[in-house]
Parts: C-alpha cells; sequence; structure tokens
C-alpha cells in the first residue's frame, strides 16, 4: 500500500535518511523504532512532503507521490498526526474536527462527528471548548480524531504515547487496535516498545535514517543484538 | 446637541472606510503573519478605480456597482501581488516580507501616477443621496447616512464568515499553523491567496466607498496606513468586532477633534492608541500573542565572534580608502558618502535592538528626528554651539527612548512594533502642529557647524569619525556581555529569566541605548543639512530603516551597513528618472526574491556554500 | 532528614477549577524525589509556582526556611534554584559554551558590562561544567544544530552554573530515546550525589522513576494521592487506577531493576 524506495532526506547539510526504504501492506500495523533522531519523524515528514527528499521516491496506492504537494498526499487518503500534535488552540473541538473534514473515500471508513464523539467520549463532553483548555491526553485524542475526520486509508502516528500518562496510553492502544480491525493501515513511530508490541504486527528499526531490521516482534526477540544495538531498552 | 449629534454620525460615517481597510489588514496579517505595508495602496487603487468605472457607469445602479467592481479589481490585484511578489518569499524569515511589500507601495504609486495623473480627483457624488437630512437642524450628508446603515451589514457579513462558514474555520486555523492545515488537506496556498483575494477586496471597497466624502488622490496611501494600523491594534490583532469599535472611535474622536480641538488633531489618534495599549496591552478585544506559536520561520542565526586580525585589517584598509576621498572625488561624492554614513549609523542603530533584541520598531524616526530636532532647538533657542549639541542631543535622545521605552518595552511582537510607530507618529505630529516652537511644516533652518567644521572636507572627516565611532561602540555592545544578554532574551526568554536575567530590563537599557545612537545620527543629519523638517520624523524615515536592514540582512552584523549603503547609492541613483519609484519598487522586490536573507546574508551562504568562510551547518 | 525545599498547604486555582489543593511535601538534601501523575493532574502547576511562573492563592514555598513565593523566577534562581525545562530551552544563536558562559555571567553579575567580549569570560568555568555533562568536544559548536539528547545534557550543564542547591526538572527526559533516558538520568543521579544538589522531577516515562527516584509523589485533581517508596507506590491500587493502568505499556517489576 505504501512503498518507500531509497529515500534520502536533508535538514539543512545533515542527511537525515539514508537510502531509507520499506514498504507497508493494507491492513497492516507497523511500528516504526528507533533512537531519537534516527529519523522517524522525517520518514513521516518525507512522506507527507513536509520534508522534500533529495532522492527516491515514496508509492501510494499504485501512485508516485514524490512531487507532490502536501495537501495533496492529504486529500489522496494519508492521515498524518504529528508528534507536537498542533491541535488548533483558538478553535473549538468540533472547529478543529472540522478542518481535518474531507470527503468520503471509497473502500475506506467514512467518519462523522458523532463517531468520532463515540470513540472518544471525553472529547464529546467538552466538543464546544476550545483546544487550549485540553490536556495533553486529550489533544492527543483530538489530534487523531481530526486525522480521522479526512477518512484515511493510511494513518501516520507520530509518537503518541510521549508525554501521555501510562493509563491513557493503554487507552490508545485499544483505540489502535479497533481501527486496525475497521481496516485502517497504520504506521506507527513509537520509543516504548512496550506499547509497540501491543498494536503492532510489525516492526522496522531504523538508525542513521537507515532501515536496519524488518521482521515482526518474535524475530526481533531472537535477535536481542539487533534490539539492544539500535533500541537498547 | 444638534451639531454633536451631527458631528458624531460624520465620525460614525467616516468609520465604515476605514473599518473595511483595517479589516482587510487584520485578516491578512492573522492568516499569512505579513504586515501589509501595501494596504494603503490597495485602498488608494480602489478609489481610482472606482472614479474611473463611475465615469462609464451612469446612475445609481452604476455608482454602486462601480464600487464593487473597483472591490473586486483590486482584490485581483491583490492576488497578483500575492502570487508574483510574496509566493516567493513565504519561507523568509518573519517580517522580511515588508520589505517586499514596501517595494510594491512605490511601484503602485508610480503606476497611478502614470495612469491616473499627479492632479486630485474630486469624487462623484452619490446618484440620489447627494442632497442632506437635518437632524435636530443641523445638515447630514444622505451619503453619510447610507454609509452608517450600510457598515452593520458589512460587521456581520464578514464576523459570518469568519466564525461560522467552513472558510472562515479554515482561515482561523491557517492563522495557528499553516503547515498543519496543509498536512490535513487544505490547499494553504490558494487559502492565502484568497485571504489576499479578500483583504485587498475589503481595501479596494473602502477606497471606492470614500469617493463621494474624500476623492481620489496619490497621498491617500501612506495617509490611510498610520490611521488603520492603529484601529487594528487598538482593536487587537484579528479581532473584527474590535476594529469595528476602533474605527468608530478613531473616526468620531478625529470628527470632534477637528472641530473643538483642531490644533491636535493628528495627535489625538495616537495619543488615544497609546492610551488604549497602556491599559490593554492587546488591544480593546486582542489576546496575548503566544511567542513560538507560530514557529520560528527559517534558519536560526549562526553564532558570531569579533573580527580576527585579519577582518580588522580589511575594515582599516576601508576606512583608510574611504578617508581619501576628499582628495579623489568631489565634494559632491563627499555629501553623498555623509548621507550614507548617516544613515548606515540609523540602519545600525536599528539592527541593535531589532536583531540582537529581537524587538521590531516601525518608529526608529522618533529617535533619529528626534536627536536632530534636540540639537536643532537647542542651537536655535540657546544659541547651543555644535560641540554641546553632539554631546547633548543623544542624551536627550536617550531621555525621550526612556519614555518611549517605558510603555513599549511590555509589549512584544506586532504589538510592540505598532506601540513604537504610534508613538513615533505622536512626536511627528507634536512637532507638525506646534509651529510656533518647531517651525511645523516649515521646519528649522540655519542650524550650522561650528566655523571650524563647517567645510565639507573637515565634516567629512567628522562625520567619518563620529559615525563609524558610533557604529564601532554598536558592533562592540553586541560582543559584550549586554550584547550577549541581549541576544539571550531574545533567544528564549524563560530560560533567560530562569537564569537570573531580568529580559525586560535589559531590553529596556538596550532600546534606550539604540535611541540615543539614532539620536546620534540625527545630530549630524541636522548640522550636514543645516536644516530639519518632520519628515525626518515620518512613517516613511521609520520604514526606510527597517528596509535597509531587512534588505543588508537582518541576522548578521554587516546588514544594517550593506543595506542602508545599497538602499542609498540606489535612491540616489534612481531619482533622477520620472519614475524612480517604480524602478527603485521593481528593484526592491528583486533583491528580496534573489536573497532572502538580505544582501549581507545572502552572500555570506554563498560564500560559505564555495568555501570562503566556514560556517556550522544547521541540522 | 533535614529538607531544603519545604512546600506548605500550596493552592491554586483557575476559574473555580482547583489545579493544585492544599500541597504539601518536602525535598531533602541530596533527595531525588520524582513528582507524577495523570495530564492535567496540577504537575505544571505546581512547578510553575515552585519556580516562580504562577503566583499561589495560598500556601508557602520555603527554600531553607526562607520564603519564595512572590518573587519572579529570576530572584528565586539567584536564591540557589536551577532549572531545565520540559522542551529544551537554550540560546540557539549562541555555541554550546556562550550557552553556560551566559549563566555564569549572570551568576557573577556581569549583565550590564559593556566593555568586555562575552565570549572570553569565565570560558574555562563553562568547560568544566560541560565536561562534567560529557559535552566538551562539542562547546564551540553552535546550539542551534545540537541533537536533542546534547541539548538536554546542554541545559543540565547551565542549570549547574550557579551552584545550585535545589535542581527542579520538568520532564527531564521528554523526548528521548529509551537507553539514552537512563544515561541521562543516571548522569543527573551522579552529578546531584557528588555535589550534594537535591532534585524535584516529573517524569511520564515510569522507567525513569522507578529506575531513579529516592522517593514518588503522585498527584492527581490536584492532590496527593501517595507518596512513598517506588514500591509503596507502584503497587498502590489507587495510583493504578488513575495513573499506572495495567502496566502494560512499561518494563515491569523485574525489568526494571535489572535496568
Amino acid at each position: 500500500m505504501l512503498e518507500l524506495f531509497d529515500i534520502n532526506s536533508f535538514y539543512g547539510k545533515a542527511h537525515i535518511l539514508n537510502d531509507l526504504s520499506f514498504n507497508i501492506a493494507h491492513g497492516e500495523v507497523v511500528a516504526l523504532l528507533g533512537r531519537n533522531g534516527a529519523g522517524k519523524t522525517t520518514t513521516m515528514k518525507s512522506i507527507m512532503q513536509m520534508v522534500r527528499p533529495a532522492t527516491g521516491s515514496v508509492t501510494f496506492a499504485g501512485q508516485d507521490i514524490s512531487k507532490w504537494p502536501t495537501h495533496k498526499i492529504a486529500k489522496s487518503g494519508i492521515g498524518y498526526v504529528p508528534e507536537e500534535r498542533r491541535i488548533f488552540s483558538d478553535l473549538t473541538i468540533v472547529e478543529n474536527l472540522e478542518v481535518g473534514r474531507q470527503s468520503p473515500r471509497e473502500g475506506v471508513p467514512t467518519w462523522s462527528f458523532d463517531d468520532l464523539f463515540d470513540l472518544f467520549p471525553n472529547l464529546a463532553e467538552r466538543r464546544n471548548n476550545r483546544g487550549r483548555a485540553l490536556s495533553g491526553g486529550e489533544q492527543q485524542m483530538l489530534t487523531i480524531a481530526r486525522t480521522l475526520m479526512g477518512n484515511p486509508s493510511l494513518l501516520l502516528l507520530d509518537e503518541p504515547s510521549e508525554g501521555i500518562a501510562p493509563i491513557i496510553v493503554e487507552q490508545m492502544a485499544k483505540t489502535i487496535l479497533e481501527l486496525k480491525s475497521q481496516g485502517l493501515t497504520v504506521l506507527i513511530s513509537e520509543q516504548n516498545l512496550h506499547f509497540a508490541r501491543i498494536v503492532a504486527d510489525r516492526a522496522v528499526i531504523i538508525e542513521s535514517g537507515t532501515n536496519r531490521f524488518d521482521g515482526n516482534f518474535a524475530d526481533l526477540d531472537s535477535d536481542p543484538e539487533t534490539r539492544d544495538a539500535y533500541l537498547s531498552v | 446637541m444638534g451639531p454633536f449629534i451631527a458631528q458624531f454620525l460624520t465620525g460614525l460615517a467616516n468609520a465604515a472606510a476605514l473599518f473595511l481597510v483595517a479589516s482587510g489588514l487584520s485578516l491578512i496579517f492573522g492568516v499569512t503573519r505579513i504586515v501589509n505595508f501595501a494596504h494603503g495602496s490597495f485602498y488608494m487603487l480602489g478609489a481610482f478605480i472606482g472614479y474611473t468605472v463611475m465615469q462609464l457607469l451612469p446612475g445609481a445602479f452604476g455608482f454602486w456597482s462601480s464600487i464593487l467592481v473597483a472591490g473586486l479589481a483590486v482584490g485581483l490585484i491583490g492576488v497578483i501581488v500575492e502570487m508574483l511578489v510574496l509566493r516567493p518569499i513565504y519561507r523568509a524569515p518573519e517580517l522580511f516580507q515588508l520589505v517586499a511589500t514596501f517595494g510594491v507601495i512605490l511601484v503602485i504609486q508610480d503606476l497611478a501616477l502614470i495612469t491616473w495623473g499627479a492632479e486630485d480627483l474630486l469624487g462623484p457624488r452619490a446618484p440620489g443621496l447627494k442632497g442632506v437630512i437635518r437632524i435636530l437642524g443641523e445638515p447630514v450628508p444622505k451619503y453619510d447616512l447610507a454609509l452608517i446603515a450600510i457598515t452593520p451589514f458589512i460587521l456581520f457579513a464578514l464576523w459570518y464568515l469568519i466564525t461560522k462558514t467552513r472558510l472562515g474555520v479554515l482561515v482561523r486555523a491557517a492563522t495557528q499553523d499553516r503547515e498543519m492545515v496543509a498536512a490535513l488537506g487544505v490547499n494553504q496556498s490558494w487559502l492565502f491567496t484568497g485571504v489576499f483575494f479578500l483583504g485587498a477586496m475589503l481595501a479596494g471597497l473602502g477606497g471606492a466607498l470614500q469617493l463621494p466624502k474624500g476623492g481620489a488622490d496619490l497621498l491617500m496611501d501612506f495617509n490611510i496606513l498610520a490611521s488603520i494600523f492603529v484601529v487594528v491594534v487598538i482593536g487587537g490583532m484579528g479581532s473584527l468586532p474590535g476594529a469595528f469599535i476602533a474605527a468608530v472611535l478613531i473616526s468620531v474622536l478625529n470628527v470632534f477633534g477637528v472641530r473643538y480641538m483642531p490644533q491636535s488633531t493628528l495627535v489625538l489618534m495616537y495619543v488615544v492608541m497609546a492610551v488604549v495599549l497602556i491599559i490593554k496591552p492587546y488591544g480593546l478585544m486582542g489576546r496575548k500573542e503566544v511567542a513560538g506559536e507560530h514557529g520560528q520561520v527559517g534558519e536560526p542565526e549562526q553564532p558570531f565572534s569579533p573580527f580576527g586580525r585579519r577582518g580588522r585589517l580589511i575594515v582599516a584598509v576601508l576606512l583608510i580608502a574611504l578617508a581619501t576621498l576628499p582628495f579623489l572625488g568631489s565634494k559632491f561624492a563627499m555629501i553623498l558618502a555623509i548621507d550614507i554614513i548617516i544613515v548606515c549609523l540609523f540602519a545600525a542603530s536599528l539592527h541593535f535592538i531589532l536583531s540582537l533584541g529581537g524587538l521590531v520598531s516601525f518608529g526608529h524616526a522618533a529617535f533619529f528626528g528626534g536627536g536632530a530636532y534636540a540639537a536643532a532647538l537647542m542651537v536655535h533657542y540657546a544659541g547651543s554651539p555644535m560641540e554641546l549639541a553632539f554631546v547633548l542631543a543623544p542624551i536627550i535622545t536617550g531621555f525621550l527612548a526612556i519614555i518611549i521605552g517605558w510603555f513599549c518595552i511590555r509589549l512584544t511582537g506586532v504589538y510592540f512594533a505598532m506601540l513604537t510607530l504610534a508613538f513615533s507618529q505622536l512626536l511627528w505630529s507634536l512637532v507638525f502642529q506646534w509651529g510656533e516652537v518647531t517651525g511645523g511644516d516649515d521646519g528649522m533652518v540655519s542650524i550650522w557647524p561650528s566655523p571650524w567644521a563647517s567645510d565639507t572636507t573637515v565634516f567629512f572627516y567628522l562625520t567619518m569619525i563620529i559615525g563609524f565611532g558610533g557604529i564601532l561602540v554598536l558592533r562592540h555592545a553586541a560582543h559584550s556581555p549586554f550584547g550577549y544578554a541581549l541576544r539571550a532574551s531574545r533567544d528564549s526568554a524563560g530560560r533567560a529569566e530562569a537564569t537570573g536575567i531580568n529580559t525586560k530590563r535589559v531590553q529596556f537599557v538596550a532600546f534606550t541605548f539604540a535611541g540615543a545612537m539614532a539620536g546620534l545620527a540625527g545630530t549630524l543629519f541636522v548640522f550636514s543639512k543645516g536644516s530639519i523638517f518632520p519628515t525626518e520624523l515620518e512613517i516613511g524615515k521609520s520604514f526606510d530603516a527597517l528596509i535597509m536592514v531587512f534588505l543588508g540582512g537582518v541576522k548578521t552584523l554587516a546588514g544594517p551597513l550593506v543595506g542602508a549603503s545599497a538602499l542609498s547609492l540606489m535612491q540616489d541613483y534612481l531619482t533622477r528618472f520620472e519614475y524612480w519609484r517604480l524602478a527603485l519598487g521593481l528593484l526592491i522586490i528583486a533583491v528580496v526574491i534573489i536573497a532572502p536573507e538580505g544582501i549581507a546574508g545572502t552572500s555570506q551562504k554563498l560564500a560559505a556554500r564555495w568555501g570562503i568562510i566556514r560556517r556550522d551547518e544547521v541540522q | 532528614m533535614t529538607s531544603v525545599l519545604e512546600v506548605k498547604e500550596l493552592s491554586k486555582s483557575f476559574g473555580g477549577n482547583h489545579a493544585v489543593n492544599n500541597v504539601s511535601f518536602a525535598v531533602g538534601a541530596g533527595e531525588l524525589l520524582a513528582l507524577i501523575g495523570p495530564n492535567g493532574a496540577g504537575k505544571t502547576t505546581c512547578f510553575n509556582m515552585l519556580m516562580g511562573q504562577l503566583a499561589p492563592d495560598a500556601g508557602e514555598v520555603l527554600l531553607d526556611g526562607e520564603n519564595l513565593v512572590g518573587l519572579p523566577p529570576r530572584a528565586i534562581w539567584r536564591k540557589g534554584v536551577g532549572r531545565t525545562f520540559q522542551i529544551t530551552a537554550t540560546y540557539p544563536s549562541m555555541t554550546v559554551v556562550e550557552n553556560v558562559q551566559m549563566a555564569i555571567m549572570s551568576d557573577k553579575k556581569r549583565l550590564f558590562s559593556f566593555l568586555p567580549y562575552a565570549r572570553n569570560l569565565y570560558r574555562e568555568e563553562a568547560v568544566t561544567l560541560l565536561d562534567l555533562v560529557g559535552m566538551a568536544e562539542q562547546a564551540d559548536r553552535a546550539a542551534a544544530i545540537l541533537a536533542y539528547g546534547d541539548l538536554k545534557r546542554l541545559e543540565l550543564a547551565i542549570a549547574l552554573a550557579h551552584k545550585p542547591r535545589l535542581l527542579l526538572m520538568d520532564e527531564p527526559t521528554a523526548g528521548m530515546a529509551p537507553s539514552e533516558r537512563i544515561k541521562l538520568m543516571q548522569l543527573t543521579a551522579d552529578i546531584v550525589a557528588d555535589k550534594g544538589i537535591s532534585v524535584l522531577f516529573t517524569e511520564h516515562d515510569m522507567d525513569v522513576v522507578f529506575a531513579h527516584a529516592h522517593r514518588v509523589m503522585v498527584l492527581n485533581r490536584g492532590e496527593i494521592i501517595a507518596n512513598g517508596s517506588v514500591d509503596e507506590v507502584r503497587d498502590d491500587p489507587l495510583v493504578r487506577e488513575v495513573y499506572l493502568g495495567g502496566g502494560t505499556v512499561f518494563a515491569d517489576k523485574e525489568e526494571s531493576e535489572n535496568a
């Protein structure tokens, strides 16, 4: 469904992604693991063309999206949930969702305001509150809900557990599994291996912007050397 | 009671156009973060285009359609400006775009001159609304009443658009985080263009709508610019109801001012603004700007260090070369050099607070003109010698900066910019209207240097010593602990405060210091010209300094000198042509697009790329 | 154990909502005390009051018996309280060593000197501090290009510049990789043990908290619901219910003891 091929991305002269390749099949949840600075966020941004890769290609649903502008990629069905959440703090919850709204897409679940308020009951109670009044956990839910309003077929979640109370992280895990059961494909970048293990089918470990491991968690556990070298839990 | 009500109604009617133009500025700023200096030019174009179309379309229907046509036409011009001039430079450092919009002002001025000529155009009266209605015995123009009736509809329509429609939601979201809006599937380029269209259209409508009251002339752009800044700031950036209340307040005050205090009409508006901002620092209905909410645009600054031996040698050689000018060049060349050194010092003093302090002042002319007037007043009234003036005038300017700084330093960002603008305008209007003391529009003349320095060559050397002395002092201050504390306060106020730095006090001292240095430049100026006029205090003068700093490169220490020299030389060369504004405006726009880091900044970057200088690469 | 910081009945409400309600605790000399709790429990509000960014409605904050309430952050810093930020706050336009020099210049009250070149002032002291956190080799790089973990270490060096008695660290390991988190906290623990500095820190990473804190306090809805050793807090049913959950998303007891 999504294929990254030999992506090279730079910030200034710093070479962040180095011939990075991996792919995600339809309906899969893939965890993108790696240290801080390994290039996880840049990978997400490169898919969205918020960082423009110097070389390489990103193929989504059979189309090369490498040269597309960001908004067109979002329109094609990739939903991006950034690490810093970036909710619109001046807008109400409903208005935040409205920004993310797109027309229904064939073959993927369509989300209405009510569906999302069912999925995130905390948000329903506060639907007319401004974003600034939300706690960190609620903000994280709002970013996910806002992205779902675009009826994405592929969801990119950048470190959703960062800075969130353990109990909320558990809820988040349930939500992601629920989304998976509805047929969504998910790429989730994580530093929390425990969390990744719960939600993901497969792990991709990157280090210095290169793919160092690609396989399921059983393989990862049987290869403690790799695990400790790139994750060192 | 009758005259009072009539006055009040006139004020309300005047508020209509002001509100339209100001709300357009507010919208554009909110979404694109661009302080659109050219907004007054859109207003002016609205008036001219409306005038022309009214000549073609007869009757009441023609009149009102002409206003709409003018609005749409100006909206399209706004789109052209946005797409050609601003799109290429959205990623440039914040506020850099205002240089480009300044270029647009110049271009539009000359295009209007070419198209409509220099004559003021008398606006046609609105068909069917030509007469007056007597209210309590006082005549009130029918057209005024029509305007009063229309305004609430405009306010409501805009309010509805912004708060209730999807477009409005997107606009408000983009105001906060435009990149995220794009990541959610919204084409932000078109959103920006759309907002520019809307903002420019509102300005054009305002210009056309006021035709029966004010006509069209070539000074409209700058004349309204100050007022709309004031309105937007009093109302609170981004607040439509705020802008409406402020427009009414300013217009009504103006009308009463003209009647009851004709000597102080100009001052009044700025006094009101200063009072409002002192009580409510973010305007009547605005809210505090959260620092970092919009994210730093562009690369962070490079650390800098004082020149090594080689750098100093190069500077010394350049200075010695310049010192030979009297032996090689003409008297005219020396005078030009004097002018340039003075503006270099002026620009360097602005750069000190703007770049190192992060305090973007839109009113630095207050200190340049302030120093010049302080010196002139001392010479004129106290018969003070030049030498004493050189000591005292900068000190007096420093005190002026203490007073202005006391009010302004509490604010940040665009509010700081606007309040400094208000204070400089306040000073300008004081000087302009207090003719008995300052000579008003006629200025003050015969302010000559002491006899020993009256020879051009001697004064050239004096300017070199004082001008470059001032610049070197400013540069050294940048490398001193104080300069570091100033940068620390800008880089991260939270970190600075959490490590014992009183950031506001540091900024206050820097503001005062920069003010005194600008005063020194002003003092040099008045003795080099022998006269001083209120123009040296005008907005245009403050803008000149801003343009110089940004054009040269705000993030480099050499920027202000390069920018000041470049702009002065361009102006000096181009003003000999008839349509020099057009040429200068296009040149400025070209530089802005080609060198988005400013001339010095972009040269440094290229030099680093070609391996001439070393630069740490940014991750 | 004598306490360095004593917080007495601290309260703050925003529009009727009790963000922090009657909170009292003490930080002992040389102690590493963790403050944890759900998002919105009042940790940040509490921290901001200790650091002078927010005025409490009621209560006292005593540093060695001296009340800090009402003082601005910069005055509290001068009394000997250092801090690090959740999202690192350094001066990106300066080099690494200049960042530290800036704090020393402030400590020595040289902020308003115009004459010397700042880059030559207290450089050696600053490099010594950078050496302590393992950043000496990067002294002359621009702070703007540092990796995030290095920025965190730079912040630690800055926080140590005025030889504080107490360090307040707001989520010191946020945004770092798991291995780096443990390393940074270990480094912090070693330095504060060596210099006898007390630390109060908030943290969401339970692996870090359980591995390094001497004592843990749990804040929920503005009130302290647990205060005790790592084991006591980890097994507290109320804490599990409101904050820790089933324990599936952090290392279990044996793992963290081996860490």
